[in-house]
């Protein structure tokens, strides 16, 4: 077995490296924007963790070995040099105080997606060995159990019985030809296990065909969180090999942020081939439902709801109408965060932040941010559509003694069905 | 022919009254912004003035200058300085020819010799170069003036060839042209360049050296201050247009017939020093921006090297768009070949990859 | 300055080449090196097509959004403000319609030149503000690096020389002229190899971003 090195972590940087990367390095002016667009910065007031200083890394071996002036110091052997000092010493930088939220990417005037990255440096910190001990853990698991939380089949079979016996109908496991798989995320199906039960009686109510699989039910994807396209694949490939096992037309990514940017964005590149199904998140699916009138539900909830939009699904992935059009159908009084859709605020938990022990009172900090978003608003509850965002949220919210329940979209949506008479 | 009847005696023999005179000193002082009090002053030193004798050398000259001087409009006042000054040598002007001409030189050297005024226009070719390109009785310019230094008082050099080299020292310089202060290095010279000179401006330099009998106030290019202390832009009527931003872009377009600024149509006003917008020329008659057409900054140096009389002066003078489309093309190899190459070492770095495997990321646990 | 127009002359001529001739080099080099390096294919299923939204953020992110205006009022209106002044009077000032047009064959009309004066003045006050805001400000303090500042003084000193050879403060004037076209030349020489590059490479950037997030349905 071969040891991670410096060396492997350079070329990893290298390869990583292309025309957008080098245009982003040429163009970057130091106005010190992205700093204002980043909660890291704002709610702790270093410097340090300006975004574009994150991957410092990364612009260094592009000057280097990319730039005539560079190219010149790197010869007279003058100018700071990419040393494992400098990686440990980025790693808290590269990990615990970024999510890679992507709202820097939008802001910087020179339009620099920082964010992108971000992620790319972390390729070249994984490969040279420099990755929080949280993610590696979680990493390890994923790729030996299939659950970066160590969840096993044995126990989501047991929540499958019980959520056929209270719903009365049946969770299809490994059914060939049907028009969807539907993934699950460990956190979801450990904290917020109502999930299941819901898509469970959507899909009946709305006449989808739909399957778990046996041999692979995890959406989420360590391997893109700590940054390691070689871990990030192996994980896609599960699900690319459940799905065309099966025969489904499609792949369901459940309430989860990264998940669905890991399996619909990232996936093809990681294994260099594009999939012959679609990809939807449940809340693209659950709109498509609405749009073509397969949802009918009755009842509005008349408190005060906002919104809280995962990163990965919004500014990253596109899908902010989708969400609104679901909660008008539900709610009677919802009102959005100022900073919605894609201006809104992460809430400092995801790319592996929470997993991150060592991040855990920064995450903390960067929460104050949408703290005082929420605070602004005053809604009764909060909605969001990400496991990861909603333990953020209650955390939170709970650390700074507001009382505002969160609640995911899809069980408001399953809450408010017109109930059709059980199957006998 | 020696210098023996002063100034005053010259006059009535052409008969000219004192007060004609007068009026001259009085044109004079104010010409030279000097104050009225001083002309009885000058009309003292004139008048007691022997005529000084001037040797007026012509080398690599098209006689422009000259032409200048003689082809005015008001002559008694030009013809009083000639009469002020006893013109020993000049090869156009002078009766004489041949040896007899060089023999006035000479005598008129010996006569005077210490107190005469050399006047030089048209360039000479230099130390350095072939000296036959140019010479008068088989002598060349620079021996010539060399000899001719040795009991000069001081130097004048009219126009801008003598001055800085002008027309032949222009690029490519067959006859290696030099400027005459190039060569003369320790006698007091005076530079009135111009292409040619204000003819008013040489006389009132004359006139100047001759009341005072030193040289005026000069500038680092050794020209008078009071004639070239000023730029053609700073005094140009035009310039309300300049500062407007109205210009002629073409002659004879709507612009130019309203008398609009000439910048764009290359007038190099802004960063030419003489007297032309002021002075004028033909008496006052007019001058060039005057009359539509841009300055050619003919009192600068190298003024025929500078760019081009019809490019602004914003303009750069060489062939820039060749360099910058050829700076293009050799940047756009050099760039595609550092791109090349780093995709290549990126290619073969993917082909050596060892991916990444979780068990060599718990050994960092 | 014994000889202002040699000065002036050798600035218009061989300096001006060898300024342009570097500038060309380095600036083809970098921008052809960044476009070869190309980028790998994108085998994810895209929302809509990427080259429209590509253009249109090469021009929006021009405009900062309301939460960033609001958090840094100072970067993004003093910004504008100095990037539109500089523009202007680069491009506005019929003297350099001249030069760009002998240069690149384009022209086009420009504004009286007092108003180009006015707007010179504005932007070397805001040019100053914005040095005293770098070095005060702690994330702009923290992040910048010495090409910052010396960047700074390559971008002053033709704006501050063209004030003072307009209005032909220093005398002969082919001195203060010829010391802003040195001082342009000097700006022309760091460019390629400094991050005055974005004045090219960030509607690249720029675009490359836009395509990224617009394939995926995102306006950016």
């Amino acid at each position: 077995m071969t040891a991670l090195s410096l060396d492997r972590g350079l070329a990893a940087l290298r390869d990583e490296i292309d025309a957008p990367v080098a245009a982003f390095f040429s163009s970057c002016v130091h106005c010190g924007l992205c700093a204002q667009a980043c909660p890291f910065y704002i709610e702790t007031g270093d410097p340090k963790y300006t975004p574009i200083l994150k991957v410092e890394p990364l612009r260094l071996l592009w000057e280097q070995e990319l730039s005539l002036w560079g190219r010149l110091k790197a010869m007279l052997g003058i100018g700071r040099k990419v040393t494992d000092e400098m990686l440990e010493e980025w790693e808290p930088l590269l990990y615990d105080s970024c999510t890679m939220c992507g709202r820097c990417s939008m802001v910087c005037p020179v339009g620099n997606d920082i964010q992108s990255m971000v992620r790319k440096t972390r390729e070249g910190m994984v490969a040279s060995g420099h990755a929080p001990a949280g993610l590696i853990e979680a990493s390890a698991r994923a790729i030996r159990t299939g659950s970066p939380m160590g969840l096993t089949w044995k126990t989501l079979e047991a929540q499958i019985k019980h959520v056929e016996s209270s719903s009365g109908l049946e969770v299809p496991v490994d059914r060939e030809g049907v028009e969807y798989l539907a993934l699950l995320s460990s956190m979801e199906v450990i904290n917020f296990p109502e999930y299941l039960e819901a898509i469970t009686r959507i899909f009946h109510h709305a006449g989808v065909t739909w399957t778990l699989s046996k041999d692979y039910f995890e959406a989420t994807n360590a391997g893109v969180q700590i940054g390691s396209r070689d871990i990030a694949a192996e994980l896609v490939q599960r699900i690319v090999d459940a799905a065309v096992g099966l025969r489904v037309q499609g792949v369901i990514s459940p309430e989860c942020g990264h998940a669905y940017t890991a399996v619909r964005w990232e996936g093809p590149n990681l294994i260099e081939k594009p999939y012959p199904f679609e990809v939807l998140h449940i809340i693209e699916l659950l709109d498509k439902l609405r749009a073509e009138g397969r949802l009918k539900t009755s009842g509005k909830v008349t408190d005060r709801l906002s919104m809280h939009d995962p990163c990965n699904l919004a500014r990253k992935s596109g899908v902010i109408d989708q969400q609104r059009n679901l909660m008008d159908l539900v709610a009677e009084n919802f009102v959005d965060l100022k900073e919605h859709g894609r201006f809104q605020w992460c809430c400092g938990a995801g790319g592996g932040v929470s997993s991150n022990e060592r991040a855990d009172e920064l995450r903390m900090a960067a929460f104050k941010r949408k703290k005082a978003q929420i605070e602004e608003i005053e809604p009764d509850r909060m909605v969001t559509m990400c496991a990861t965002c909603r333990t953020q949220l209650e955390e939170g919210l709970e650390e700074f003694n507001m009382d505002i329940p969160v609640v995911g979209l899809t069980e408001i949506i399953a809450d408010h069905l017109v109930e059709k008479g059980k199957p006998a | 022919m020696a210098a023996e009847s002063t100034l005053i005696e010259r006059l009535r023999e052409q008969g000219i009254s004192r007060r004609g005179f007068l009026k001259f000193c009085a044109a004079a002082a104010s010409m030279m912004a000097l104050p009225p009090t001083m002309v009885p002053a000058i009309a003292a030193a004139l008048e007691k003035a022997r005529r000084p004798s001037v040797i007026w050398l012509s080398f690599q000259e098209c006689t422009g200058c000259t032409e200048s001087l003689t082809r005015s409009f008001s002559p008694t006042v030009e013809n009083l300085i000639l009469n002020i000054i006893s013109l020993d040598y000049h090869h156009t002007l002078q009766a004489a020819a041949g040896e007899a001409a060089e023999q006035a030189r000479k005598q008129a050297m010996k006569e005077n010799f210490g107190k005469y005024l050399i006047v030089v226009d048209g360039s000479l070719p230099g130390p350095d170069s072939n000296p036959g390109y140019s010479t008068s009785a088989g002598q060349s310019n620079l021996s010539l003036l060399e000899e001719t230094l040795e009991g000069a008082a001081a130097v004048v050099a009219i126009g801008n060839c003598a001055a800085f080299g002008g027309l032949p020292k222009a690029s490519p310089n067959p006859t290696g042209a030099v400027a005459v202060q190039d060569v003369v290095k320790d006698k007091p010279l005076i530079n009135i360049p111009g292409c040619p000179p204000v003819p008013m401006v040489i006389t009132g330099v004359l006139v100047q050296y001759l009341t005072f009998g030193k040289l005026p106030k000069l500038d680092e290019y050794r020209r008078p201050m009071a004639f070239f202390g000023q730029a053609i832009h700073d005094r140009c009527y035009r310039r309300p247009f300049y500062d407007k931003g109205l210009f002629a872009e073409s002659f004879d377009d709507e612009g130019a017939r309203k008398g609009w600024c000439l910048y764009r149509l290359g007038c190099k006003g802004p960063m030419t020093y003489n007297a032309c917008a002021t002075m004028h020329w033909n008496g006052g008659t007019s001058w060039p921006i005057g009359a539509g057409h841009p300055c050619l900054g003919c009192s600068e140096p190298d003024f025929w090297d500078a760019g081009g009389f019809y490019k602004a002066v914003s303009v750069p003078t060489g062939d820039t768009r060749e360099t910058l489309l050829g700076a293009g093309i050799a940047g756009a190899v050099a760039g595609g070949a550092a791109a090349a190459l780093a995709r290549k070492k990126a290619k073969d770095g993917r082909a050596a990859r060892v991916p990444v495997e979780i068990e060599e990321l718990e050994q960092k646990l | 300055m014994s000889d202002p127009m040699e000065f002036l002359l050798w600035v218009k001529g061989p300096m001006f080449e060898l300024a342009l001739t570097i500038f060309g080099i380095g600036l083809a080099a970098r921008i052809v090196e960044i476009f070869l390096l190309g980028r790998k294919p994108n085998y994810a299923k895209p929302r809509r097509g990427e080259l429209a939204p590509g253009f249109r953020t090469l021009i929006s992110r021009t405009v900062a959004d309301p939460g960033t205006f609001a958090r840094a009022p100072f970067d993004v209106v003093v910004g504008l403000v100095w990037h539109l002044g500089f523009l202007i009077a680069l491009l506005l000032f019929i003297p350099h319609i001249e030069l760009i047009n002998s240069l690149l064959g384009l022209a086009w009309p420009g504004l009286p030149n007092p108003l180009v004066d006015a707007v010179t003045a504005v932007t070397i006050l805001s040019l100053i503000a914005v040095l005293i805001h770098r070095i005060t400000h702690p994330v702009k303090k923290y992040i910048s690096t010495f090409e910052d500042y010396l960047i700074w003084v390559a971008t002053f000193l033709p704006l501050i020389t063209g004030y003072l050879a307009y209005h032909r403060l220093i005398n002969p004037y082919p001195l203060i002229l010829g010391l802003h076209i040195l001082c342009v030349e000097i700006f022309l020489i760091l460019l390629p190899f400094t991050k005055l590059t974005h004045i090219f490479t960030a509607f690249i950037a720029r675009w490359y971003t836009g395509a990224t997030f617009g394939r995926k349905g995102v306006v950016s």
